[in-house]
Protein backbone atom coordinates (compact mmCIF):
# COMPACT_ATOMS: atom_id res chain seq x y z
CA UNK A 1 0.00 0.00 0.00
CA UNK A 2 1.64 3.25 -1.00
CA UNK A 3 1.81 5.41 2.26
CA UNK A 4 1.10 9.15 2.34
CA UNK A 5 2.93 11.51 4.40
CA UNK A 6 2.90 15.29 4.92
CA UNK A 7 5.52 15.60 2.33
CA UNK A 8 3.47 13.79 -0.20
CA UNK A 9 -0.49 14.45 -1.24
CA UNK A 10 -1.60 17.50 -2.13
CA UNK A 11 0.68 20.51 -1.74
CA UNK A 12 -0.09 22.65 1.17
CA UNK A 13 -2.08 19.77 2.62
CA UNK A 14 -1.44 16.97 4.34
CA UNK A 15 -3.19 14.00 3.54
CA UNK A 16 -4.27 12.33 0.10
CA UNK A 17 -6.22 14.25 -2.63
CA UNK A 18 -9.43 11.74 -1.65
CA UNK A 19 -9.39 12.63 2.04
CA UNK A 20 -9.56 15.98 1.25
CA UNK A 21 -12.48 15.59 -0.57
CA UNK A 22 -14.34 13.79 1.54
CA UNK A 23 -13.25 15.67 4.52
CA UNK A 24 -14.50 19.06 3.08
CA UNK A 25 -17.33 17.45 1.05
CA UNK A 26 -18.43 14.69 3.64
CA UNK A 27 -20.98 12.27 2.13
CA UNK A 28 -23.54 11.01 3.99
CA UNK A 29 -23.69 12.16 7.12
CA UNK A 30 -26.74 12.85 9.18
CA UNK A 31 -27.52 15.99 10.17
CA UNK A 32 -27.99 16.96 13.86
CA UNK A 33 -31.51 16.21 15.29
CA UNK A 34 -32.38 14.47 11.90
CA UNK A 35 -32.13 10.88 12.73
CA UNK A 36 -36.18 10.28 14.36
CA UNK A 37 -36.83 11.25 10.63
CA UNK A 38 -34.41 8.64 9.23
CA UNK A 39 -36.06 5.50 10.86
CA UNK A 40 -32.71 3.62 11.14
CA UNK A 41 -32.67 -0.36 11.20
CA UNK A 42 -29.57 -0.31 13.24
CA UNK A 43 -27.73 2.63 14.85
CA UNK A 44 -23.85 1.85 16.23
CA UNK A 45 -21.65 4.15 18.13
CA UNK A 46 -17.65 4.12 18.58
CA UNK A 47 -14.88 5.99 20.43
CA UNK A 48 -14.66 8.49 23.53
CA UNK A 49 -14.41 12.11 23.76
CA UNK A 50 -11.51 11.82 25.61
CA UNK A 51 -9.52 9.70 23.53
CA UNK A 52 -10.63 12.30 20.93
CA UNK A 53 -12.63 10.35 18.52
CA UNK A 54 -15.61 9.36 18.27
CA UNK A 55 -18.20 7.89 15.74
CA UNK A 56 -21.78 7.37 15.31
CA UNK A 57 -23.49 5.51 12.45
CA UNK A 58 -27.00 4.90 11.75
CA UNK A 59 -27.91 2.10 8.77
CA UNK A 60 -30.70 1.05 6.78
CA UNK A 61 -31.33 -2.34 5.83
CA UNK A 62 -32.70 -4.11 2.77
CA UNK A 63 -34.27 -7.60 4.90
CA UNK A 64 -35.21 -9.66 2.15
CA UNK A 65 -31.70 -9.31 0.02
CA UNK A 66 -29.53 -8.91 3.21
CA UNK A 67 -27.72 -6.18 1.86
CA UNK A 68 -27.13 -2.37 3.50
CA UNK A 69 -29.36 -0.24 1.69
CA UNK A 70 -27.85 3.05 3.39
CA UNK A 71 -25.41 4.46 5.59
CA UNK A 72 -25.60 7.90 7.74
CA UNK A 73 -22.58 9.12 10.17
CA UNK A 74 -21.56 11.57 12.93
CA UNK A 75 -17.93 11.94 13.58
CA UNK A 76 -15.73 13.81 16.13
CA UNK A 77 -12.02 13.72 15.24
CA UNK A 78 -9.67 14.84 13.27
CA UNK A 79 -9.70 15.37 9.18
CA UNK A 80 -8.81 11.67 8.74
CA UNK A 81 -10.98 10.27 11.05
CA UNK A 82 -14.05 12.33 9.36
CA UNK A 83 -12.97 11.38 5.53
CA UNK A 84 -12.61 7.55 7.14
CA UNK A 85 -16.23 7.04 8.28
CA UNK A 86 -17.42 9.39 4.74
CA UNK A 87 -15.76 6.89 2.52
CA UNK A 88 -17.19 3.59 4.76
CA UNK A 89 -20.56 5.21 3.92
CA UNK A 90 -19.68 5.09 0.34
CA UNK A 91 -18.29 1.83 0.84
CA UNK A 92 -21.57 -0.27 2.14
CA UNK A 93 -23.63 1.06 0.29
CA UNK A 94 -25.78 -2.09 -1.33
CA UNK A 95 -23.40 -4.11 0.19
CA UNK A 96 -23.84 -7.50 1.77
CA UNK A 97 -24.40 -7.89 4.85
CA UNK A 98 -21.98 -10.54 5.81
CA UNK A 99 -19.44 -8.21 3.91
CA UNK A 100 -19.67 -5.22 5.19
CA UNK A 101 -18.73 -7.07 8.48
CA UNK A 102 -15.26 -8.29 7.38
CA UNK A 103 -14.47 -4.39 6.55
CA UNK A 104 -10.74 -3.84 8.08
CA UNK A 105 -9.42 -0.58 8.60
CA UNK A 106 -7.22 -1.49 5.96
CA UNK A 107 -9.63 -1.22 3.62
CA UNK A 108 -10.72 1.85 4.06
CA UNK A 109 -7.24 3.72 4.26
CA UNK A 110 -6.46 2.24 0.77
CA UNK A 111 -9.61 3.80 -0.48
CA UNK A 112 -8.78 6.62 0.84
CA UNK A 113 -5.26 6.54 -1.01
CA UNK A 114 -3.36 6.00 2.30
CA UNK A 115 -3.23 7.80 5.67
CA UNK A 116 -0.13 8.74 7.43
CA UNK A 117 0.70 5.90 9.95
CA UNK A 118 0.37 7.45 13.34
CA UNK A 119 -3.52 8.16 12.21
CA UNK A 120 -4.12 4.26 11.20
CA UNK A 121 -5.33 3.61 14.94
CA UNK A 122 -7.09 6.52 16.51
CA UNK A 123 -8.55 7.61 13.23
CA UNK A 124 -9.99 4.74 11.62
CA UNK A 125 -12.83 3.53 13.59
CA UNK A 126 -15.63 3.70 11.63
CA UNK A 127 -15.65 -0.41 10.83
CA UNK A 128 -16.79 -0.96 14.50
CA UNK A 129 -19.20 1.70 15.08
CA UNK A 130 -20.33 -0.33 11.79
CA UNK A 131 -20.62 -3.67 13.31
CA UNK A 132 -22.33 -1.75 16.12
CA UNK A 133 -24.88 -0.91 14.46
CA UNK A 134 -25.35 -4.22 11.94
CA UNK A 135 -25.65 -6.00 15.81
CA UNK A 136 -28.38 -3.55 16.55
CA UNK A 137 -30.11 -4.71 13.38
CA UNK A 138 -29.65 -8.09 13.95
CA UNK A 139 -30.93 -7.47 17.37
CA UNK A 140 -34.07 -5.44 16.60
CA UNK A 141 -34.77 -8.32 14.38
CA UNK A 142 -34.12 -11.14 16.60
CA UNK A 143 -31.38 -13.19 14.83
CA UNK A 144 -29.49 -13.60 17.99
CA UNK A 145 -26.86 -16.22 16.57
CA UNK A 146 -25.75 -13.59 13.89
CA UNK A 147 -24.48 -11.22 16.86
CA UNK A 148 -20.26 -10.48 16.26
CA UNK A 149 -19.46 -10.66 19.95
CA UNK A 150 -16.99 -7.58 20.52
CA UNK A 151 -15.15 -6.74 23.73
CA UNK A 152 -17.30 -4.21 26.25
CA UNK A 153 -14.67 -1.22 27.01
CA UNK A 154 -13.99 0.28 30.30
CA UNK A 155 -15.32 3.47 30.88
CA UNK A 156 -14.19 3.78 34.08
CA UNK A 157 -11.52 1.71 35.24
CA UNK A 158 -12.27 2.51 38.63
CA UNK A 159 -15.48 0.58 39.10
CA UNK A 160 -14.22 -1.48 36.14
CA UNK A 161 -18.16 0.11 34.58
CA UNK A 162 -18.27 -0.71 30.71
CA UNK A 163 -20.14 0.72 27.85
CA UNK A 164 -22.45 -2.11 27.97
CA UNK A 165 -22.92 -1.92 31.90
CA UNK A 166 -23.75 1.49 30.89
CA UNK A 167 -26.34 0.47 28.28
CA UNK A 168 -27.70 -1.98 30.41
CA UNK A 169 -28.47 1.06 32.43
CA UNK A 170 -30.31 3.04 30.29
CA UNK A 171 -32.55 0.00 29.06
CA UNK A 172 -33.34 -0.45 32.65
CA UNK A 173 -34.68 2.70 33.19
CA UNK A 174 -31.91 5.20 34.13
CA UNK A 175 -32.05 8.56 32.52
CA UNK A 176 -30.02 11.08 34.37
CA UNK A 177 -26.12 10.95 35.15
CA UNK A 178 -27.62 10.45 38.76
CA UNK A 179 -29.94 7.07 38.09
CA UNK A 180 -26.87 5.39 36.47
CA UNK A 181 -24.61 6.29 39.56
CA UNK A 182 -26.74 4.55 41.85
CA UNK A 183 -27.04 1.76 39.59
CA UNK A 184 -23.12 1.69 39.33
CA UNK A 185 -21.23 4.05 40.75
CA UNK A 186 -19.19 5.21 37.86
CA UNK A 187 -17.62 8.64 37.83
CA UNK A 188 -17.60 8.75 41.66
CA UNK A 189 -14.31 9.88 43.11
CA UNK A 190 -13.19 9.58 39.13
CA UNK A 191 -14.92 12.93 37.87
CA UNK A 192 -13.19 12.64 34.70
CA UNK A 193 -15.02 10.27 32.97
CA UNK A 194 -18.15 11.97 33.79
CA UNK A 195 -18.45 13.93 30.29
CA UNK A 196 -18.14 10.37 28.32
CA UNK A 197 -20.95 8.75 30.40
CA UNK A 198 -22.77 11.38 29.68
CA UNK A 199 -22.44 10.84 26.08
CA UNK A 200 -23.29 7.29 26.46
CA UNK A 201 -26.17 7.53 28.50
CA UNK A 202 -27.62 10.50 25.51
CA UNK A 203 -26.95 8.02 23.12
CA UNK A 204 -28.14 4.79 24.89
CA UNK A 205 -31.29 7.26 25.40
CA UNK A 206 -31.97 7.86 22.21
CA UNK A 207 -31.24 4.08 20.82
CA UNK A 208 -33.60 2.92 23.12
CA UNK A 209 -36.55 5.43 23.25
CA UNK A 210 -39.23 5.02 25.88
CA UNK B 1 -1.65 33.47 13.10
CA UNK B 2 0.96 30.95 13.91
CA UNK B 3 3.84 33.71 14.46
CA UNK B 4 4.67 31.73 18.09
CA UNK B 5 5.86 28.87 15.96
CA UNK B 6 7.96 30.96 13.81
CA UNK B 7 8.33 34.56 12.62
CA UNK B 8 9.74 35.86 9.10
CA UNK B 9 13.28 36.89 8.78
CA UNK B 10 12.88 40.99 8.29
CA UNK B 11 14.11 42.27 5.72
CA UNK B 12 16.95 45.09 8.22
CA UNK B 13 18.18 41.58 9.72
CA UNK B 14 18.80 40.26 6.47
CA UNK B 15 20.03 42.78 5.07
CA UNK B 16 23.01 43.12 7.85
CA UNK B 17 23.72 39.21 8.08
CA UNK B 18 23.95 39.43 4.25
CA UNK B 19 28.24 39.98 4.16
CA UNK B 20 28.76 37.44 6.78
CA UNK B 21 28.15 34.44 4.25
CA UNK B 22 30.46 35.16 1.43
CA UNK B 23 32.58 38.68 1.93
CA UNK B 24 32.89 38.80 5.68
CA UNK B 25 33.12 35.10 5.78
CA UNK B 26 36.25 34.52 8.45
CA UNK B 27 36.97 32.79 11.71
CA UNK B 28 36.48 34.63 14.56
CA UNK B 29 39.03 32.51 15.97
CA UNK B 30 41.89 33.38 13.58
CA UNK B 31 44.46 35.50 13.45
CA UNK B 32 44.36 37.54 10.55
CA UNK B 33 42.37 40.56 8.95
CA UNK B 34 38.99 38.51 7.85
CA UNK B 35 39.12 36.90 11.26
CA UNK B 36 39.23 39.72 13.32
CA UNK B 37 36.45 41.27 11.42
CA UNK B 38 34.28 38.55 11.97
CA UNK B 39 35.62 38.57 15.52
CA UNK B 40 34.34 42.28 15.43
CA UNK B 41 30.92 41.61 14.47
CA UNK B 42 30.60 38.74 17.12
CA UNK B 43 31.90 41.06 19.92
CA UNK B 44 29.83 44.46 18.80
CA UNK B 45 26.43 41.91 18.50
CA UNK B 46 27.36 41.26 21.46
CA UNK B 47 27.80 44.55 23.27
CA UNK B 48 24.44 45.21 21.90
CA UNK B 49 22.61 42.47 23.35
CA UNK B 50 24.72 42.98 26.75
CA UNK B 51 23.06 46.56 26.33
CA UNK B 52 19.76 45.39 26.08
CA UNK B 53 19.98 42.85 28.57
CA UNK B 54 21.81 45.46 31.34
CA UNK B 55 24.36 42.65 32.03
CA UNK B 56 28.25 42.49 30.76
CA UNK B 57 29.32 41.28 27.72
CA UNK B 58 30.70 37.68 29.06
CA UNK B 59 27.95 37.15 30.60
CA UNK B 60 26.00 36.32 26.81
CA UNK B 61 26.94 33.14 25.35
CA UNK B 62 25.63 32.32 21.95
CA UNK B 63 24.19 28.75 21.28
CA UNK B 64 21.92 27.08 18.49
CA UNK B 65 18.88 27.38 19.87
CA UNK B 66 16.23 28.14 22.19
CA UNK B 67 16.08 24.48 23.34
CA UNK B 68 20.21 24.55 23.14
CA UNK B 69 20.43 27.33 26.27
CA UNK B 70 17.59 25.65 27.86
CA UNK B 71 19.86 22.42 27.91
CA UNK B 72 22.75 23.78 28.87
CA UNK B 73 21.07 26.07 31.55
CA UNK B 74 19.41 23.17 33.33
CA UNK B 75 22.06 20.57 32.29
CA UNK B 76 25.15 23.10 33.16
CA UNK B 77 23.87 23.86 36.64
CA UNK B 78 22.83 19.90 37.66
CA UNK B 79 26.41 19.03 36.29
CA UNK B 80 28.49 21.74 38.38
CA UNK B 81 26.27 21.59 40.95
CA UNK B 82 25.40 17.84 41.79
CA UNK B 83 27.85 17.28 45.01
CA UNK B 84 25.97 20.38 46.24
CA UNK B 85 22.07 19.23 45.73
CA UNK B 86 20.16 17.18 43.51
CA UNK B 87 16.74 18.74 43.83
CA UNK B 88 15.37 20.98 40.78
CA UNK B 89 12.08 23.34 40.74
CA UNK B 90 9.94 24.02 37.42
CA UNK B 91 6.12 24.42 36.89
CA UNK B 92 4.22 21.58 34.80
CA UNK B 93 3.38 24.53 31.69
CA UNK B 94 7.16 24.34 30.48
CA UNK B 95 8.13 23.61 27.30
CA UNK B 96 9.18 20.45 26.34
CA UNK B 97 12.67 21.44 25.85
CA UNK B 98 12.71 22.13 29.72
CA UNK B 99 10.44 19.20 30.88
CA UNK B 100 12.24 16.88 28.96
CA UNK B 101 15.70 17.96 30.25
CA UNK B 102 14.49 17.44 33.69
CA UNK B 103 12.90 14.17 32.50
CA UNK B 104 16.08 12.96 31.58
CA UNK B 105 18.55 14.55 34.93
CA UNK B 106 15.38 12.57 36.56
CA UNK B 107 16.50 9.31 34.99
CA UNK B 108 20.32 10.02 36.06
CA UNK B 109 19.31 10.85 40.01
CA UNK B 110 18.36 13.96 40.56
CA UNK B 111 14.66 14.92 42.32
CA UNK B 112 12.33 17.64 39.98
CA UNK B 113 9.36 19.16 41.55
CA UNK B 114 6.75 20.04 38.91
CA UNK B 115 4.95 22.75 40.22
CA UNK B 116 1.23 22.76 39.64
CA UNK B 117 -0.12 26.43 37.70
CA UNK B 118 -3.42 28.13 38.61
CA UNK B 119 -6.14 27.33 36.24
CA UNK B 120 -4.62 30.79 34.30
CA UNK B 121 -1.38 28.55 33.87
CA UNK B 122 0.00 31.09 36.40
CA UNK B 123 2.85 30.09 38.82
CA UNK B 124 2.90 31.27 42.20
CA UNK B 125 6.10 32.75 43.87
CA UNK B 126 4.41 31.52 47.43
CA UNK B 127 4.51 27.63 45.28
CA UNK B 128 7.91 28.41 44.45
CA UNK B 129 9.21 29.18 48.19
CA UNK B 130 7.02 26.14 49.75
CA UNK B 131 9.07 23.54 46.82
CA UNK B 132 12.68 24.99 47.83
CA UNK B 133 14.51 22.35 49.74
CA UNK B 134 17.68 22.19 51.33
CA UNK B 135 19.53 20.84 48.26
CA UNK B 136 17.26 22.72 45.69
CA UNK B 137 20.30 23.38 43.34
CA UNK B 138 17.93 25.12 40.52
CA UNK B 139 14.78 26.86 40.11
CA UNK B 140 13.46 27.04 36.10
CA UNK B 141 10.59 28.81 35.67
CA UNK B 142 9.25 29.98 32.16
CA UNK B 143 8.51 34.10 31.44
CA UNK B 144 5.93 33.81 29.26
CA UNK B 145 3.85 30.46 28.03
CA UNK B 146 4.27 29.51 24.70
CA UNK B 147 0.61 27.61 24.08
CA UNK B 148 -1.55 29.96 26.30
CA UNK B 149 0.69 33.31 26.52
CA UNK B 150 0.46 33.60 30.26
CA UNK B 151 2.97 36.03 31.75
CA UNK B 152 5.01 34.79 34.72
CA UNK B 153 6.19 36.79 37.76
CA UNK B 154 9.44 36.19 37.20
CA UNK B 155 10.51 39.14 39.40
CA UNK B 156 9.10 37.97 42.30
CA UNK B 157 10.33 34.56 41.76
CA UNK B 158 13.67 35.28 41.42
CA UNK B 159 14.00 37.55 44.80
CA UNK B 160 12.81 34.68 46.67
CA UNK B 161 15.69 32.75 44.48
CA UNK B 162 17.77 35.45 45.35
CA UNK B 163 17.09 34.83 49.41
CA UNK B 164 17.46 31.35 49.05
CA UNK B 165 20.47 31.65 47.16
CA UNK B 166 19.37 29.69 44.58
CA UNK B 167 19.99 29.73 40.51
CA UNK B 168 16.86 31.09 38.67
CA UNK B 169 16.78 30.67 34.69
CA UNK B 170 13.99 31.59 32.59
CA UNK B 171 13.15 30.72 29.08
CA UNK B 172 12.14 33.96 27.68
CA UNK B 173 11.82 32.90 23.90
CA UNK B 174 8.07 34.07 23.60
CA UNK B 175 8.53 37.14 25.83
CA UNK B 176 11.84 39.05 24.19
CA UNK B 177 9.47 40.49 21.46
CA UNK B 178 6.81 41.78 23.62
CA UNK B 179 8.50 42.08 27.48
CA UNK B 180 11.01 43.72 29.69
CA UNK B 181 14.50 41.31 30.12
CA UNK B 182 16.15 43.33 31.55
CA UNK B 183 18.13 40.73 33.71
CA UNK B 184 18.53 43.11 37.08
CA UNK B 185 14.94 44.08 36.40
CA UNK B 186 13.66 40.72 36.60
CA UNK B 187 16.68 38.73 39.32
CA UNK B 188 17.28 36.33 37.24
CA UNK B 189 20.44 34.64 36.78
CA UNK B 190 20.13 32.74 33.47
CA UNK B 191 17.37 33.64 30.86
CA UNK B 192 17.06 31.84 27.45
CA UNK B 193 16.31 33.63 24.35
CA UNK B 194 16.00 32.78 20.59
CA UNK B 195 15.88 34.36 17.58
CA UNK B 196 13.62 32.39 15.12
CA UNK B 197 10.51 34.14 17.37
CA UNK B 198 11.54 38.13 17.02
CA UNK B 199 11.90 37.99 13.48
CA UNK B 200 15.67 36.81 13.37
CA UNK B 201 16.90 33.76 11.81
CA UNK B 202 16.09 30.76 13.31
CA UNK B 203 19.20 28.20 14.51
CA UNK B 204 20.81 30.55 17.01
CA UNK B 205 19.90 31.47 20.40
CA UNK B 206 21.79 32.66 23.72
CA UNK B 207 21.72 32.02 27.23
CA UNK B 208 22.36 34.98 29.81
CA UNK B 209 24.35 33.94 32.52
CA UNK B 210 25.25 35.52 35.87
CA UNK B 211 28.83 36.38 37.40
CA UNK B 212 29.72 33.75 39.40
CA UNK B 213 27.28 31.19 39.05
CA UNK B 214 28.32 27.68 38.63
CA UNK B 215 27.69 25.90 34.83
CA UNK B 216 29.89 22.96 33.33
CA UNK B 217 29.60 23.50 29.66
CA UNK B 218 27.75 20.71 27.11
CA UNK B 219 30.10 21.17 24.16
CA UNK B 220 33.72 21.07 24.84
CA UNK B 221 36.20 21.93 21.88
CA UNK B 222 37.96 25.18 21.48
CA UNK B 223 36.89 27.60 24.39
CA UNK B 224 34.62 29.23 22.42
CA UNK B 225 32.16 31.60 24.07
CA UNK B 226 33.79 31.69 27.23
CA UNK B 227 34.53 27.77 27.67
CA UNK B 228 30.69 27.46 27.75
CA UNK B 229 30.30 26.86 24.05
CA UNK B 230 32.83 25.55 21.82
CA UNK B 231 32.40 25.48 17.90
CA UNK B 232 33.33 28.17 15.73
CA UNK B 233 30.64 31.16 15.90
CA UNK B 234 27.62 31.45 14.16
CA UNK B 235 28.75 34.87 12.91
CA UNK B 236 25.82 35.85 10.19
CA UNK B 237 23.26 34.95 12.53
CA UNK B 238 24.59 36.09 15.60
CA UNK B 239 24.93 39.44 13.89
CA UNK B 240 21.03 38.82 12.86
CA UNK B 241 20.16 37.90 15.78
CA UNK B 242 21.56 40.83 17.79
CA UNK B 243 19.78 43.24 15.28
CA UNK B 244 16.40 41.54 15.79
CA UNK B 245 16.58 41.79 19.11
CA UNK B 246 17.63 45.40 18.88
CA UNK B 247 14.39 45.92 16.71
CA UNK B 248 12.11 43.80 18.71
CA UNK B 249 13.16 45.58 22.15
CA UNK B 250 12.85 49.27 20.08
CA UNK B 251 9.63 48.47 18.97
CA UNK B 252 7.75 46.55 21.68
CA UNK B 253 5.91 48.87 23.43
CA UNK B 254 4.01 50.05 20.13
CA UNK B 255 3.43 47.15 18.79
CA UNK B 256 2.60 45.34 22.13
CA UNK B 257 -0.18 48.01 22.38
CA UNK B 258 -1.13 47.44 18.60
CA UNK B 259 -1.41 43.39 19.25
CA UNK B 260 -2.98 43.77 22.28
CA UNK B 261 -5.89 45.58 21.18
CA UNK B 262 -6.30 42.96 18.12
CA UNK B 263 -5.90 40.37 20.50
CA UNK B 264 -8.78 41.19 22.83
CA UNK B 265 -10.92 41.88 19.41
CA UNK B 266 -10.44 38.36 18.71
CA UNK B 267 -10.94 36.93 21.88
CA UNK B 268 -14.05 39.39 22.26
CA UNK B 269 -15.52 38.18 18.98
CA UNK B 270 -14.53 34.12 19.28
CA UNK B 271 -16.11 33.84 22.80
CA UNK B 272 -19.43 34.60 20.98
CA UNK B 273 -19.50 31.32 19.46
CA UNK B 274 -21.39 29.12 21.88
CA UNK B 275 -19.85 26.81 23.95
CA UNK B 276 -16.35 28.46 23.76
CA UNK B 277 -13.60 28.53 26.92
CA UNK B 278 -10.46 31.10 26.84
CA UNK B 279 -7.44 29.43 27.43
CA UNK B 280 -4.61 31.53 29.84
CA UNK B 281 -4.86 34.22 31.72
CA UNK B 282 -7.26 37.23 30.73
CA UNK B 283 -4.57 39.98 31.52
CA UNK B 284 -1.39 38.71 32.48
CA UNK B 285 -1.05 37.84 28.72
CA UNK B 286 1.32 37.99 25.69
CA UNK B 287 -0.15 40.53 23.49
CA UNK B 288 -0.22 38.28 20.67
CA UNK B 289 -1.50 35.21 21.62
CA UNK B 290 -5.47 34.30 21.87
CA UNK B 291 -6.10 30.44 22.98
CA UNK B 292 -9.72 29.35 22.41
CA UNK B 293 -11.45 26.06 23.13
CA UNK B 294 -14.48 24.91 21.01
CA UNK B 295 -16.34 22.14 22.58
CA UNK B 296 -17.36 19.32 20.34
CA UNK B 297 -15.17 20.26 18.12
CA UNK B 298 -11.40 18.47 17.23
CA UNK B 299 -8.88 21.05 16.75
CA UNK B 300 -7.29 19.35 13.78
CA UNK B 301 -10.10 18.90 11.80
CA UNK B 302 -10.46 22.81 12.58
CA UNK B 303 -7.30 23.74 11.47
CA UNK B 304 -7.46 21.83 8.48
CA UNK B 305 -10.67 23.97 7.71
CA UNK B 306 -8.94 27.05 8.66
CA UNK B 307 -6.12 26.19 6.24
CA UNK B 308 -8.10 26.09 3.29
CA UNK B 309 -8.81 29.89 3.69
CA UNK B 310 -5.38 30.42 4.22
CA UNK B 311 -5.53 30.96 8.22
CA UNK B 312 -2.84 29.37 10.22
CA UNK B 313 -3.32 28.29 13.74
CA UNK B 314 -1.89 25.63 15.87
CA UNK B 315 -4.13 23.36 18.15
CA UNK B 316 -3.55 21.30 21.51
CA UNK B 317 -5.74 18.84 20.18
CA UNK B 318 -3.85 15.15 20.48
CA UNK B 319 -4.59 13.90 16.77
CA UNK B 320 -2.29 17.18 15.37
CA UNK B 321 0.71 15.74 17.63
CA UNK B 322 3.12 12.83 16.91
CA UNK B 323 2.77 11.54 20.34
CA UNK B 324 -1.20 11.45 20.24
CA UNK B 325 -1.50 13.41 23.48
CA UNK B 326 -3.08 16.41 23.68
CA UNK B 327 -1.43 19.28 24.89
CA UNK B 328 0.44 18.98 28.71
CA UNK B 329 -0.31 22.40 28.90
CA UNK B 330 -4.18 22.80 28.66
CA UNK B 331 -4.43 19.37 30.87
CA UNK B 332 -1.89 21.49 33.72
CA UNK B 333 -4.45 24.18 33.61
CA UNK B 334 -7.20 21.51 34.81
CA UNK B 335 -9.25 21.17 31.59
CA UNK B 336 -10.95 17.65 30.94
CA UNK B 337 -9.57 16.01 28.06
CA UNK B 338 -12.65 16.41 26.59
CA UNK B 339 -11.72 20.01 25.82
CA UNK B 340 -8.42 19.94 25.16
CA UNK B 341 -8.67 18.71 22.61
CA UNK B 342 -10.64 21.40 20.81
CA UNK B 343 -8.23 24.31 21.89
CA UNK B 344 -6.88 26.56 19.03
CA UNK B 345 -4.21 28.91 19.03
CA UNK B 346 -3.81 32.19 16.90
CA UNK B 347 -0.49 33.89 17.47
CA UNK B 348 -0.62 37.55 16.13
CA UNK B 349 2.39 39.13 14.67
CA UNK B 350 3.92 42.04 12.77
CA UNK B 351 1.65 41.47 9.44
CA UNK B 352 -1.20 41.04 11.50
CA UNK B 353 -4.13 43.73 10.42
CA UNK B 354 -7.69 44.40 11.76
CA UNK B 355 -8.45 42.83 8.22
CA UNK B 356 -7.33 39.48 9.69
CA UNK B 357 -9.10 39.59 12.48
CA UNK B 358 -11.86 40.48 11.18
CA UNK B 359 -11.77 37.68 8.45
CA UNK B 360 -11.04 35.19 11.37
CA UNK B 361 -13.65 35.72 13.43
CA UNK B 362 -15.92 35.95 10.58
CA UNK B 363 -15.05 32.33 9.06
CA UNK B 364 -14.38 30.73 12.19
CA UNK B 365 -18.20 30.37 13.19
CA UNK B 366 -19.51 28.81 10.34
CA UNK B 367 -16.35 26.55 10.53
CA UNK B 368 -17.09 25.40 14.43
CA UNK B 369 -20.65 24.92 13.26
CA UNK B 370 -20.14 22.79 10.53
CA UNK B 371 -18.16 20.48 12.24
CA UNK B 372 -20.67 20.59 15.27
CA UNK B 373 -23.36 19.66 12.71
CA UNK B 374 -21.58 16.77 11.63
CA UNK B 375 -19.93 15.20 15.64
CA UNK B 376 -22.15 13.26 17.50
CA UNK B 377 -20.80 14.61 20.45
CA UNK B 378 -22.65 17.00 22.79
CA UNK B 379 -20.28 17.92 26.03
CA UNK B 380 -22.18 20.55 28.57
CA UNK B 381 -20.74 23.45 29.40
CA UNK B 382 -21.69 22.95 32.68
CA UNK B 383 -19.75 19.75 32.86
CA UNK B 384 -16.70 21.15 31.95
CA UNK B 385 -17.12 24.15 34.30
CA UNK B 386 -17.48 21.74 36.99
CA UNK B 387 -14.62 19.29 36.03
CA UNK B 388 -12.79 22.66 35.84
CA UNK B 389 -13.13 23.50 39.22
CA UNK B 390 -11.86 20.18 40.80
Amino acid sequence: MKKYDIESGVKGWFYSKIVREHFLRPKNFLIKDKEKNYRADGVGYVGSVACGDVMQVWIKVDKIKDVIKDMRWRTYGCGSAISSTSMLSVMVKGMKIDKALKITPQNIIKKLGGLPARKYHCSVLGDKALRDAINDYFRKTKQFNRIVKEGARIIDPKTKTTDKDIEEAVKDGAVTLQDVQKKLKVGIGNPRVIPEVEQLIRFYKKKYPR
Amino acid sequence: MDYAAATYVRFEVKKTMGKYFSEEFGNPSSFNAIGLSAKNAVESSREKIAKILGCSQKEVIFTGSGTESINLAIKGIANAMKNKGKHIITSKVEHHAALNTCKFLEENGFEVTYLDTDRYGLVHSKDVEKAIRKDTILITIMYANNEIGTINPISEIGRIARKHNIPFHTDACQAAGFLDINVNRLNVDLMTINSGKIYGPKGIGLLYVKKGILIEPLIHGGGQEFGLRSGTENVPYIVGFAKALELAQKEKNKESKRLKKLRDMLIKKLLKIPKTILNGHPKKRLPNNVNITFLDVEGEALLLLLNEYGIYAATGSACASEKLEPSHVILAIGLPYEAAHGSIRFTLGKKTTRQDIDKVAGVLPKLVENLRCISPVDVKMSTIRELMRR
